[in-house]
């Protein structure tokens, strides 16, 4: 749900350092980002920039070395590994570049997966699969395995699996990365359906600058660690 | 997570790599096979040898003399015996009371007496001993030639295998066939002390002012050969080569060697008893009634020791038997270690997916955990199945040996109800311990790194 002065998740003067033998590798320098609910945000970078590493920091999937990620009114750096856990089960729905779909589920199992782990009623899980799978229209592939459907197709049931929960924000690192064009535009034109529709938050990582001013309503650029530009669409 | 979508996801990812874990968890299967054949190999024998020793007569038997016979010994009155207790006399009252003492079965006099056996004209020195008829089911007459008694009042004999070979060599030959015993019988002297002895109908019984020794025979028809020595204790009819029943045996009133004893040291007016043999429903309650019997005034024995160290034998032998049969579920428990290990550098990427989609450490531990549960307890019910197969085998190549040797068969595997549940929950538990080091390895991995992971 978003915050009540309408911020989905907030940044704060993040850093994210790594430690490679003698080297000190600062993946994320120092960066205060805000998204806004309901908003469609592109992080835009080169490879390298930190872009990822920085998603990941609000997504809950890491923590930061320095600074503070507030989200709901929480600072997610102060939950602990189960709250942490609970907050990428019921506020965050990601999606990856690989689509990260188990290869030996079927779809339906795949985008049911988040709904075990976030302990939702069996009888409930059935309408909400087929409601997720119906909005990505794969409803007609339930019981295929991530192997027998095309990229575009995987990406699709990666995005139904991470709507299911029902979250305020959507992470989306580079959803179009291992599509060709066309397939890439389809699933962008899914991400702003979805959110029109449902008016969560998206927040883009994106290496392609005609994708991000398509689609995004703000684009942040990100380079070396540091956030260098953001700021809404000319 | 729900703990039935943990067991669903456990049985869904062991079902996926089924060759690799169909394999570990035969190796626990043979853990617990080995284990529960060497423990069930252990009760076995140890059913046997209390079920052989409890036959016997040795352990619930309480053995009773009175305490004056004790002293005749030359031993001293302990001082810290009470002195209140005067020593009592070992006769029918004292007998009456022991039977009505709880868990007692039967009370009976040990008869024994020399003899002079003839068989086709020729004679044979030898031990009668008589046999109490609760000695049926005693071991000792399991797989013997011929029959036991037909009756407590048959005039029947049982041979001792060693003896019947000296009357016959044909040993076998001689059941049915008909041998006289020559004895001495005791009358008492003087009417009043003859009248008690008759009344009492046993043989031993023969206190007074004296007796006279009168030569008798009697034709005694042979029933039975029997393998082994039968011993019924130290205070029963072993060493006895030529059994008859108890009561024949009271009923001849044949002289035996402690007549000569009591004659001289009389002190009740009452026939006695030179001793009894108590018989217990089971050899737990020997120690309650021996301590019974000592408040009524008499000395008694038992072999409860023996039983004791038997005990402590067997569970020493079994502690054994477990360590060895324990190996080879150690063996199994690395198998575990293994598998699920090489199961988190393949779902690496997996263990990644299913914390960003919300799983907390505890949940990614939980599954680890639950498939080992699962491998633990699969492999504890098919190797329960196993070791009761290799003890049936045991037993049947045992037996085929056995009977081979003309021995009696016996069950040398025992797979009670508790060893089975044992062995299934010690599967498990010993599973569990070992997928605790890779479930906590899968719980910490990095969701980051692990979907970084190709």
């Amino acid at each position: 749900m978003p915050t009540s002065n309408g911020v989905a998740v907030r940044a704060e003067r993040v850093s994210r350092h790594y430690q490679m033998g003698s080297a000190l590798i600062r993946a994320v320098d120092d960066v205060t980002l805000e998204v806004r609910a309901g908003e469609f945000l592109a992080l835009l970078g080169s490879s390298g920039s930190g872009k990822s590493t920085l998603l990941n920091l609000m997504a809950g999937l890491d923590r930061p070395t320095s600074g503070a990620i507030f989200a709901q009114g929480r600072n997610l750096s102060e939950l602990n590994p189960v709250e942490l856990a609970r907050y990428r089960s019921r506020t965050v729905g990601m999606v990856f570049q690989s689509f990260n779909l188990l290869p030996r589920m079927t779809l339906e199992e795949n985008v049911e997966l988040p709904l075990r782990l976030a302990e939702v009623d069996r009888a409930e899980r059935g309408k909400r699969v087929a409601d997720a799978l119906e909005r990505v229209r794969l409803e007609k592939r339930l019981t295929h395995r991530p192997s027998e459907l095309s990229g575009g197709e995987q990406q699709r049931a990666a995005l139904a699996r991470a709507l299911v929960n029902r979250p305020s924000i959507l992470f989306a690192d580079e959803p179009t990365g291992n599509l060709d064009s066309a397939t890439g535009e389809s699933i962008m034109e899914l991400l702003r359906e979805i959110q029109q529709t449902l008016g969560m938050a998206i927040v883009l990582v994106t290496h392609e600058r005609p994708l991000a001013e398509r689609f995004a309503d703000r684009i942040a650029s990100v380079a070396d660690g540091k956030l260098v530009s953001d700021g809404v669409k000319p | 997570m729900k703990a039935g979508d943990l067991g669903e996801l456990a049985l869904r990812n062991l079902r996926e790599a089924l060759l690799r874990n169909s394999l570990t968890t035969l190796g626990v299967a043979v853990g617990v096979a080995s284990l529960v054949a060497m423990l069930s190999l252990g009760v076995g024998l140890q059913e046997i040898a209390t079920k052989r020793l409890s036959n016997s007569g040795l352990f619930d038997t309480v053995f009773v003399a009175p305490r004056l016979n004790i002293r005749g010994f030359g031993r001293p009155a302990r001082a810290t015996s009470a002195p209140a207790e005067k020593p009592r006399a070992l006769d029918d009252d004292a007998r009456q009371e022991m039977e009505r003492l709880p868990n007692v079965v039967e009370v009976y006099p040990q008869i024994r007496f020399p003899t002079e056996v003839r068989y086709a004209g020729i004679p044979y020195s030898t031990i009668v001993a008589g046999v109490p008829a609760s000695a049926r089911g005693n071991g000792s007459f399991e797989g013997m030639q011929g029959n036991f008694f037909s009756a407590p009042d048959a005039e029947e004999a049982i041979l001792q295998i060693e003896f019947a070979k000296e009357l016959s060599e044909q040993a076998s030959s001689l059941v049915g066939k008909e041998v006289v015993v020559r004895y001495a019988e005791r009358q008492a002297l003087g009417p009043q002390s003859r009248a008690a002895d008759s009344a009492s109908g046993e043989g031993n019984a023969g206190a007074g002012p004296g007796f006279s020794i009168i030569p008798r025979e009697k034709k005694l028809r042979v029933v039975g050969i029997v393998e082994t020595e039968p011993a019924a204790g130290f205070g029963g009819f072993g060493s006895g080569r030529l059994l008859i029943p108890l009561e024949v045996a009271a009923a001849l009133r044949a002289a035996q060697v402690n007549d000569l004893r009591d004659v001289v040291r009389a002190t009740s007016s009452k026939p006695t008893y030179s001793s009894l043999t108590v018989r217990a429903k089971s050899p737990s309650q020997v120690e309650a009634i021996e301590a019974s019997i000592k408040k009524l005034g008499f000395s008694a024995f038992s072999l409860l020791d023996a039983t004791r160290n038997l005990r402590l034998f067997f569970t020493i032998f079994d502690l054994l038997l477990a360590i060895f049969g324990s190996l080879a579920l150690a063996v199994a428990t690395l198998g575990i270690i293994n598998t699920l290990v090489m199961a988190i550098l393949e779902r690496r990427r997996e263990i990644g997916v299913l914390k960003a989609l919300g799983a907390a450490d505890r949940d990614v531990k939980q599954l680890f955990f639950v498939e080992a549960g699962v491998m633990g307890l699969l492999g504890g019910v098919f190797g329960v199945g196993m070791g009761w197969l290799i003890g049936r085998g045991v037993t049947w190549g045992t037996n085929l040996y056995l009977q081979r040797q003309n021995l009696p068969t016996a069950h040398v595997f025992s797979v009670p109800w508790w060893l089975v549940l044992g062995a299934i929950a010690f599967a498990v538990v010993v599973s569990l311990a070992a997928g605790l080091y890779p479930a906590t390895r899968a719980a910490r991995l990095n969701p980051v790194e692990a979907l970084r992971y190709e």
